[in-house]
């Protein structure tokens, strides 16, 4: 006898060549347990292109495509359509790829694609910089951050650009479900992609994934900082459904931003008012996003 | 069967329609947009089943095309010049995947500066994609082509997907009588898709998963090399089977007009060819001993057919509607590659017709005699010559 | 005599738990099981997965109350050692230990 918050089935085998403590094997492990057996999954150049192996070896246990960096978006509407022609409208499609295929690369096939209906799941696993090919910078990665395109020299440099907001940029795309989770809430993550598999059309969903190679924190760390994420609002965590906000977990104990940061090397080079300045637009985004549950709420 | 008075891009809708594939994804780039909206309208009237996805750029629709194919149906798109070298990346995927596309190409300038005019600069330029590529000289073999390609490509020793080329405006937007068979006949013959693979919950794997240098990434690229050049066999059987079918007979992949005693022979692509046709009557009854060769695919090549064809005469000058700057163009530096070793008659490079200058038969004529002479005299005076630049007065 | 695959096109199909990543491993995660309360939350946040569930009289319960849980185990064929169980579990129940040199 076992009481479990989250469901039991694997659909992610071990032997995978993720890097310790992954929180986007994590968000895998998650999205395939809410999903189920009947899923086609397409993945584009991104950490999970390598994860599950070399060939012959596959970790998955539902069919994956392989697609070209930009182009997932297309990719889940030509699966789709297929699948549609076939008569075979129960099968979940589901495209899972990263920041740097969401935000930057792959925006443009992601806007098509949603704009166009499609009965298909997008999770964005977001880890917050190129991390395949060695922890670049990409319109995701958030401020304040040290990257390898963004390092600190003489000249100060690092990332001061606010993180691009996919997320909202799916919601003004008027597409029927957007919601934003984290592994380290695993009962909400799921639930979310349960909601999203009961409405048909395009479902977006953003998963902050911890990375500890690239985050520089210690691999054990992963879920402790997606929580904290959370608890200090810097990833606050709501779904759009038609349009309505609801931010799913309010943290009770609301926590300072430094907290967050403190753990993560890539952080180590921010000074107190540095630090100031992204609690600042933290709690102005809070702010903002309440207020978008407020009014949307109110119609 | 009927007959019907259709352009070169109605003509390719219909190949489309007739050959039932089930997912369309095309995006509209002119001259191609009669193509893909012609189409719309077959599916709007219900003429024909396919889900058609609207997509937001070429590189999509090659994209959705793959993911649709893998998933075990037929696919078609269109597409021209830009579109088509936006597509290169997904070209290349689309033929490692193995995955008999079939996409119908309008040969269009590539800018700067821009013209939508014909120019064969963009499939030339994706000659090493993998890809069948077939160049037609009217509207018929447009429609006939797309039949036949699906036939070839779907055979699971072969597996590769195929581009028709029309010339823009020329074939494009110029109507002319087509025989469209009866859908019962290409049913017949096409016969319902089976895929050699497709994603399946029920038998889950992972298509296009990583290799490292020990593993057989070379083995499965020599599969497909075989396989393309198997695809030659397949062409010459099928174009055969299609004409016992259908009546109408296509020569495999090159056609011969009046080469037999020829001393020199013009190779061309497309619609050239017509023309070309047209000026060898002309020549012969001046006494002049001119013969044409029309390359219909120019991948795989006809290396064989080409070394046959220069046993035949004395000289071959070969017309280019495109080039690659820094030497030949590329059915001049094809022929060339086939016959070393095996032919030592002179050979020239003519390129015209660029940016959809005409060209036209006063031009050829001159061309041909400059051929004349070459094969008398046993050697090219140069071996890659502009034809028809402003102020050249050779050619006016 | 050439070897060709079979397939036209690489179709990943064998199991990548052939591939036994308990190599990488630096430390061990140990279950002090006297302490283990079995609310999963180890197997709930493991990333490879490489916690399982045993029978509830594998190892013994701490109190009475919880022996009719199932016992979880670390299939250290594949643990990569990052730690997260031992810092997500309530208890303290999960220790990391140094490999030893030499050790699998």
């Amino acid at each position: 006898m076992r009481k479990l918050t989250i469901p039991e089935e694997e659909y992610m085998l071990p032997g995978h060549t993720a890097c310790l403590g992954c929180g986007a094997a994590i968000a895998m492990r998650y999205v395939l347990k809410a999903l189920g057996k009947n899923t086609i999954i397409s993945i584009p150049a991104c950490c999970w292109a390598v994860i599950p192996g070399v060939y012959p070896r596959r970790t998955l246990k539902i069919p994956l495509l392989y697609t070209a960096f930009e182009v997932t978006g297309a990719a889940i509407s030509g699966i789709r359509e297929a699948l549609n022609a076939m008569g075979k409208e129960d099968v979940n499609v589901v495209g899972f790829a990263g920041d740097g295929g969401t935000a930057d690369i792959g925006i443009q096939a992601l806007s098509g694609a949603v704009e166009r209906g499609h009965n298909v799941f997008y999770i964005m696993y977001d880890n917050e910089a190129y991390m395949n090919t060695g922890i670049q910078r990409s319109g995701s990665t958030p401020m304040g951050a040290w990257t390898t395109t963004t390092p600190g020299g003489k000249k100060r440099m690092y990332k001061w650009e606010p993180k691009k907001d996919v997320a909202e940029i799916m919601v003004a795309h008027h597409i029927p479900y957007v919601a934003t989770a984290t592994i380290g809430y695993p009962e909400d993550l799921i639930a979310k992609i349960k909601r999203a598999k009961e409405i048909n059309g395009p479902k977006f969903i953003q998963i902050l994934s911890p990375c500890p190679t690239g985050w520089r924190h210690s691999p054990d760390k992963t879920v402790e900082i997606s929580r904290l994420a959370v608890q200090t609002n810097i990833f606050p965590l709501y779904e759009v459904v038609n349009g309505t906000y609801r931010i799913t977990v309010k943290p009770k104990n609301l926590k300072p931003i430094k907290e967050y940061l403190r753990l993560q090397g890539r952080f180590r080079h921010l000074t107190d008012e540095e630090i100031e300045m992204i609690q600042k637009h933290v709690d102005e985004r809070w702010k903002e996003l309440l207020k978008k549950e407020r009014c949307s709420n109110e119609k | 069967m009927v007959r019907m008075i259709l352009t070169g891009n109605e003509s390719a809708a219909w190949g489309a329609r007739l050959s039932k594939p089930k997912v369309v994804a095309a995006y509209p780039i002119t001259p191609q947009t009669s193509i893909i909206e012609t189409i719309a309208e077959f599916i709007a009237n219900g003429e024909m089943g396919a889900r058609y996805i609207r997509v937001e750029s070429e590189h999509s629709a090659m994209a959705a095309c793959i993911a649709a194919q893998n998933t075990g149906v037929r696919t078609f798109t269109a597409t021209s010049a830009h579109g088509l070298t936006l597509m290169h990346e997904l070209l290349i995927w689309a033929s490692g995947a193995r995955l008999p596309i079939v996409m119908s190409v309008v040969n269009r300038a590539m800018a700067p500066p821009w013209s939508v005019w014909t120019d064969q600069l963009d499939s030339m330029a994706q000659r090493d994609t993998g890809w069948i590529q077939i160049y037609s000289e009217n509207n018929q073999e447009v429609l006939d082509s797309i039949i036949m390609s699906y036939k070839i490509g779907e055979k699971h020793h072969i597996l590769l997907p195929t581009m028709i080329m029309e010339d823009a405006f020329i074939l494009s937007h110029t109507a002319e009588a087509v025989e469209v068979p009866e859908q019962k006949l290409v049913d017949e013959f096409l016969g319902e898709y089976e895929p050699a693979f497709k994603l399946d919950p029920e038998d889950p794997g992972g298509f296009g998963s990583l290799i490292m240098p020990e593993g057989p990434y070379m083995e499965f690229r020599y599969k497909m090399a075989l396989a393309m050049d198997e695809a030659r066999n397949e062409i010459r059987k099928v174009s055969q089977e299609f004409g016992e079918l259908f009546g109408r007979h296509y020569p495999g992949l090159l056609e011969e007009y009046r080469t037999d005693d020829a001393d020199a022979i013009m190779v061309v692509l497309a619609t050239i060819g017509s023309t070309a046709k047209d000026v060898v009557d002309i020549m012969r009854e001046k006494g002049k001993k001119v013969g044409l060769a029309r390359v219909r695919y120019f991948r795989p090549f006809p290396y064989e057919e080409m070394r046959e064809l220069a046993k035949k005469t004395d000289m071959l000058g070969v017309v280019d509607r495109s080039h690659t700057f820094g030497y030949g163009a590329n059915l001049y530096t094809e022929t060339k590659g086939a016959l070393y070793g095996h032919s030592s008659i002179p050979v020239k490079n003519y390129v015209m017709g660029l940016g959809g200058r005409d060209i036209t038969p006063s031009v050829l004529e001159k061309v041909f005699d400059d051929m004349l002479k070459i094969a008398k005299e046993g050697q090219v005076d140069r071996e890659i010559e502009w034809v028809g630049l402003k102020g050249d007065e050779r050619w006016s | 005599m050439i070897i060709l695959p079979e397939e036209p096109t690489p179709i990943a199909k064998v199991p990548s738990t052939e591939n036994k990543t308990g190599g990488w491993r630096t430390f061990r995660p140990i279950i002090h099981y006297e302490k283990c309360i079995r609310c999963y939350i180890c197997w709930k946040f493991c990333p490879e997965p490489a916690i399982e569930f045993d029978s509830p009289d594998a190892f013994p319960a701490p109190k009475p109350a919880l022996a009719k849980f199932d016992t979880v185990k670390i299939n250290y064929d594949y643990c990569k050692g990052c730690g997260i169980c031992a810092n997500e579990c309530p208890v303290k129940a999960i220790e990391m230990v140094l490999e030893e040199m030499g050790g699998d």
